[in-house]
């Protein structure tokens, strides 16, 4: 038996993200100098969401970029198939500017170390920052993310199911599933 | 995670045991690793500490070179093996050197065999996978997925599109590869040369029933959107399949006359190495209308994805 309980709506979710925006724009005193780089897949429309948050209330289009981690993860030799490999798509210089790395869920760690391994052979970013939706806990590196959505205490018997309209075909909204 | 076709093959022998989702899987994989060879950095670290052995029965440079830079890229330990100087010389077997190599810690295999049917060998007696870069008439699995992904780069799609292959077809891995890709993939083939290097109807049509065969060259390229020209090794013409080099140029050549008829939008394709003035004239492996080069370039993501692939 599995049981799942809502812990965002699409309203909180947009709360959020316009939160984060402006949290961004604070930190970094404007966004002159910021890119927004979602880890695909969900990370990317959530980047997308927060660069149109920055263009309303900062007037200023924020380039966005895509970044697949798959190469540079740890456990690809632990894993069954080879996952697929999609396209990191950066077209603006990362070297000297703040990199905000975007992603749904913040879990051990290991995808971010993944993804600032792969940002290091793109360029040699200011500062990198990191944006999340959900932080579930459970840490096994030593990574926090400078933005967060909703601290969510979990077990690690449960899964964080995060759904975007955008790639999901599925009205927004973050749930917890504990299987019984 | 969505549910999506995996290629789970454990060697790449040749394209026959391919689905076409598995191969559009493998294309749009390459079409990733393409953009690691845009970098700066032209290297991701996902198979440090792998060994990749190439080993090369028969000389090759584009091939060779290609499954190296690939192998790099993807940060793997290559070692070339060639047979010229090696403990073949003293008469080692081909099963004993894989036995070898194994020993030795090799993880993937990349064979060039002038033997149809020796990466079977391989892959039958080794632990890990097997990559098949040329075996005699037989095969040649990467080259033809590079082909397939340029043309998907060039023009959008494969379905539908008509792909005339000129040549020497009956003694053509390329050839062989480039029929199986191309019909899972939908595109409509027709193959040219003289008789003599074609082949039996028979078999062709047995096996491939879509299959257009035509001995006229300016018929078979009517309304072709991708024309592949083979090339023509020169002991053909001693072992009496053809007349002379110069009629065979004459009636089966790519010429600049001929890239006219097809216009602007036609892709010139060649495996290589060329031999320029006898299949195809060296202003039309330089026209606009050729992607020669970039197939070369190519070559590189594919084996790069095909690599990545078989190492997990």
């Amino acid at each position: 038996m599995t049981n799942e309980k809502q812990i965002l709506s699409a309203e909180e979710i947009r709360r959020s993200l316009t939160r984060i925006a402006h949290e961004i724009a604070e930190r970094n005193e404007g966004v002159q100098n910021v890119i927004l780089v979602g880890i695909r897949r969900r990370g990317v429309p959530l980047a997308r969401r927060i660069a149109a948050a920055l263009a309303d209330f900062e007037g200023q289009q924020v380039p966005i970029g895509q970044l697949d981690i798959t190469l540079y993860r740890d456990d690809l030799h632990m894993r069954g198939p080879a996952p697929l490999v999609r396209k990191t798509e950066i077209q603006a210089d990362i070297t000297q500017r703040v990199v905000v790395l975007v992603d749904d869920v913040l879990y051990t760690g290991r995808t971010v170390r993944a993804a600032l391994d792969a940002l290091a052979d793109l360029g040699r970013p200011m500062c990198i920052q990191l944006a999340v939706l959900v932080d579930r806990g459970h840490r096994e590196l030593p990574i926090r993310a400078d933005f967060v959505g909703k601290n969510v205490p979990t077990s690690r018997e449960e899964r964080v199911e995060v759904r975007l309209s955008e790639v999901d075909d599925e009205p927004d909204q973050v749930t917890i599933v504990r299987s019984e | 995670m969505a549910t999506q076709t995996r290629v789970s093959h454990r060697h790449v022998l040749d394209l026959d045991i391919f689905s076409q989702n598995e191969i559009e899987e493998m294309l749009d994989t390459a079409d990733s690793m393409k953009e690691i060879l845009s970098r700066e950095i032209k290297q991701v670290p996902t198979l440090r500490g792998r060994t990749v052995v190439n080993m090369f029965y028969e000389d090759s440079t584009r091939t060779r070179i290609s499954f190296e830079l690939a192998a790099r890229a993807l940060s793997a330990n290559v070692v070339n093996f060639t047979a010229r100087g090696s403990s073949v010389e003293k008469g080692e077997s081909l099963i004993d050197t894989v036995r070898t190599l194994q020993a030795l810690g090799a993880d993937i295999i990349v064979i060039r065999h002038k033997q149809s049917g020796a990466p079977y060998l391989v892959a039958q007696h080794f632990a890990g996978a097997v990559l098949n870069a040329g075996d005699g008439w037989h095969a040649h699995p990467t080259q033809a997925l590079l082909d397939l992904f340029t043309i998907r780069e060039q023009l959008g799609h494969i379905e539908g599109c008509k792909v005339v292959i000129v040549g020497d077809i009956l003694h053509s891995r390329v050839a062989r590869s480039n029929i199986w890709g191309l019909t899972k993939m939908r595109a409509r083939v027709t193959l040219c040369a003289p008789p003599t290097l074609i082949g039996p109807t028979r078999f062709w049509k047995a096996n491939w029933p879509e299959l257009d065969i035509i001995y006229d060259l300016d018929a078979a390229l009517e309304g072709a959107d991708v024309v592949m020209a083979l090339r023509l090794q020169k002991e053909r013409q001693q072992s009496g399949l053809l007349p002379s080099l110069r009629e065979y140029n004459r009636y089966f050549a790519l010429t600049a006359e001929r890239l006219a008829e097809l216009g602007d939008d036609v892709l010139v394709m060649h495996p290589g190495p060329m031999n320029e003035g006898v299949e195809i004239m060296p202003e039309v492996a330089v026209a606009p209308q050729s992607v020669i080069e970039t197939q070369v370039t190519n070559g590189v993501a594919m084996r790069m994805a095909l690599l990545y692939r078989l190492a997990s």
